[in-house]
């Protein structure tokens, strides 16, 4: 800019004022702490206390995660761990993790098969990390997740191209966690959907139904449904035949996720002005092009937040189906501290695990922030 | 589409009485709940006729536009639009919607969907043609609209008078025989109603069938060939533009065209 002369002097016109400097202390850091942080007598005194503890607990923790820690010991001689426990300056121990880090992620799946379910799990990230990205976004898509299903499918079972069969019973650990997920949502979407429309439905019948499943779901708590899927359910079912767990864990997992979903997706639909579904119906559209091009792209783009919300809640809502025994993730981590060598340190298999949920969810919560911004655009002038 | 409002010459008129009439009104009732918002209503328009019908607020005219492409449903009476009665007949209503374009009050464009996108997916989908020559046929009437540079924005970009010539030309992007305007102008900034009624001027001239609900005097002179004055869900009064405001003969005719001269 600067080699550009200035010129704003015209014959007449008075001269532009010259451009000031802002008013010291308006922007800057300084000015930022100034105005948040000092701004008043009581400010400053809350700022340094909070101050104050926060680099105590900060310290402390870098002390017990860090300094202290210990990485690994040598086979299962957990000792020196369990000193660090009671001595004075406490550190953790990830020497579980260390040594337990194949039984969390892939549970009781054979051992020397671990590669298979690692293939799994990575595929599954891949997955979602195309679908994400918008330039993917073409009917193509759904073949490569038909494709990218079956591989998994056919990673996890074996028993074909020389791969040895693996009972589902000893599926477990992250691969379980996102498969819930993974087909959790990818049929409860639509299926919420399907039943937000119905619950507007002019047909008394449709909508009655539409209506009466969400009431159900939602009045019972997902351990109930759960407990249901996998007790109750195989009674009613023909000797003989048998429909396994995790399916049924699975079934119990989409109708819930589903009935939330479609809550949500309401809310979208009744945003919309009734303009909207007037001008669609007057230039002849029929109810399905009038839905898939009018109705739900700008309803979903409304709901984008909550959807998101409700989609990170339930990917770790999944973690309850340990309680009709399938090894999901957070499962695999309790068992993992139940061998004597290693029990009392469950913490730090925990906080692995949660940070194993949180890079899932913080990037699904990124994701959807940039998504919204970038289909909301035409809002903006 | 060189017609200015301000002249009084009324265009010509183009109504073919050898056709069979393009809407047919027959004793047509509605009710909201017990209120009886369309009582008795009975009107013939014919092809190529233009009808303005005014009356006071909540005198049911929106209503009766509405009726026409069952946006609302009458209870009573029989409505025919373009051969093609109106009943629980689904193929005979997708007909009639392809043959009926409507413009809004509040326009109602698509807001996700490009200017250019709005006016061809009725094309594209109801009518089967293929995209090259919907976008053909929008960029044509975008031109005769006076916004073809617009066509690539988003109606969040556009101004309201840009966005109601938008919603006029994505109505004739469905090549309809007969327009239903229901105050199209009532939600514009004074120097944007202008923009508009001229886009509508130009469409009698090129004979369009048209039916507008407008409290614009000056374009039911210039325009219509029937007024239609309706209060409290009655067709109260019907006749030429002149004669009936200048010769009004009911009271409440009379009330009505003082309040709106007062307006103005
Ligand atoms: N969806 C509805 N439910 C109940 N009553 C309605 C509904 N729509 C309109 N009405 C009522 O029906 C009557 C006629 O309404 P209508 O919109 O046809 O009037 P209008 O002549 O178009 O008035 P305006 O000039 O204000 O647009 C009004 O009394 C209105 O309150
Ligand atoms: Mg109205």
């Amino acid at each position: 800019m600067s080699d550009i002369p200035l010129n704003t002097s015209v014959a007449g016109v008075p001269e532009a004022a010259a451009p000031r400097q802002p008013p010291a202390l308006t922007t800057g850091p300084a000015a930022w702490l100034r105005a948040n942080l000092f701004s008043s007598w009581l400010n400053t005194a809350m700022t340094l206390v909070l101050a104050y503890f926060i680099v105590r607990y900060a310290i402390s923790f870098v002390d017990w995660a860090f300094v202290n820690a210990i990485w690994s010991v040598p086979n299962n001689q957990t000792a020196a761990c369990r000193a660090l426990k009671t001595s004075p300056n406490p550190g953790a121990c990830w020497a579980v993790i260390t040594e337990k880090h194949r039984f969390i992620l892939f549970g009781t799946y054979p051992y020397e098969e671990h590669w298979r379910p690692a293939v799994v799990c990575v595929l599954f990230t891949a997955l979602y990390v195309v679908s994400a990205m918008r330039r993917f976004w073409r009917w193509e898509l759904a073949v490569v997740w038909a494709v990218t299903l079956v591989a998994i499918g056919i990673l996890m079972w074996g028993g074909v191209f020389g791969l040895s069969y693996v009972p589902q019973e000893r599926w477990g650990g992250l691969p379980i966690t996102l498969i819930l997920a993974t087909f959790g949502l990818a049929f409860a979407f639509p299926l919420a959907i399907l039943v937000a429309l119905g619950r507007r439905s002019s047909m008394p019948a449709i909508r009655v139904l539409c209506i009466a499943y969400v009431e159900l779901i939602r009045g019972v708590p997902l351990i109930s449904l759960l407990f249901m899927a996998s007790v109750m359910f195989p009674l009613f079912l023909p000797e003989g035949i048998n429909i396994d767990k995790l399916l049924r864990a699975q079934v119990a997992v989409i109708l819930f996720a589903g009935a939330y979903l479609a809550e949500v997706v309401r809310g979208g639909l009744q945003a919309l002005p009734k303009g909207q579904y007037e001008a669609a119906e007057a230039l002849g559209l029929s109810y399905w092009q009038k839905t898939g091009f009018i109705i739900l792209p700008q309803a979903l783009r409304l709901v984008i937040p909550p959807l998101v919300n409700t989609f990170i809640g339930f990917f770790k809502d999944t973690s309850l189906v340990l309680i009709i025994g399938i090894f999901d993730l957070l499962t695999a981590g309790k068992t993992a501290v139940v061998e004597p060598a290693w029990q009392g340190f469950g913490v730090e298999v925990y906080i692995a695990i949660s940070v194993i949920y949180f890079v899932y969810c913080f990037a699904m919560s990124r994701y959807s922030q940039n998504l919204e911004a970038e289909l909301n655009r035409h809002r903006v002038r | 589409m060189s017609a200015a409002l301000d002249t009084d010459t009324h265009i010509a008129s183009s109504i073919r009485t050898d056709a069979p009439p393009a809407i047919l009104l027959d004793r047509v009732n509605k009710w909201y709940g017990s209120m009886h918002v369309l009582r008795d209503v009975s009107l013939q328009v014919a092809t190529g006729e233009r009808v303005v019908v005014c009356g006071p607020s909540g005198s049911g005219k929106s209503t009766m536009i509405r009726c026409i492409n069952r946006l609302e449903q009458h209870q009573e009476g029989r409505i025919v639009v373009d051969g093609h009665e109106l009943a629980d007949d689904v193929r005979a209503l997708d007909a009639i919607r392809r043959e009926v374009g409507m413009v809004f009050q509040s326009f109602n464009l698509f807001p996700h969907l490009t200017i250019l996108e709005n006016c061809t997916l009725a094309p594209i989908w109801v009518r089967r043609m293929p995209k090259r020559e919907a976008e053909e046929l929008a960029m044509h009437y975008l031109t005769r609209v006076k916004i073809p540079d617009q066509a690539l924005k988003y109606p969040g970009q556009l101004s309201g008078g840009q966005q109601q010539r938008v919603a006029i030309a994505r109505a004739l992007c469905m090549k309809p025989k007969i327009m239903l305007f229901d105050e199209p102008t009532s939600a514009l900034d004074p120097e944007m109603i202008k923009e508009v009624l001229d886009t509508m001027v130009g469409l009698a001239e090129d004979g369009m069938t048209m039916i507008c609900v407008t409290h614009e005097m000056g374009f039911a002179r210039q325009v219509a060939d029937r007024v239609v004055f309706m209060d409290r869900g009655e067709v109260v009064e019907q006749g030429a533009p002149e004669q009936l405001f200048s010769n009004p003969s009911t009271e409440r005719l009379k009330t009505f065209l003082s309040q709106i001269l007062r307006g103005h």
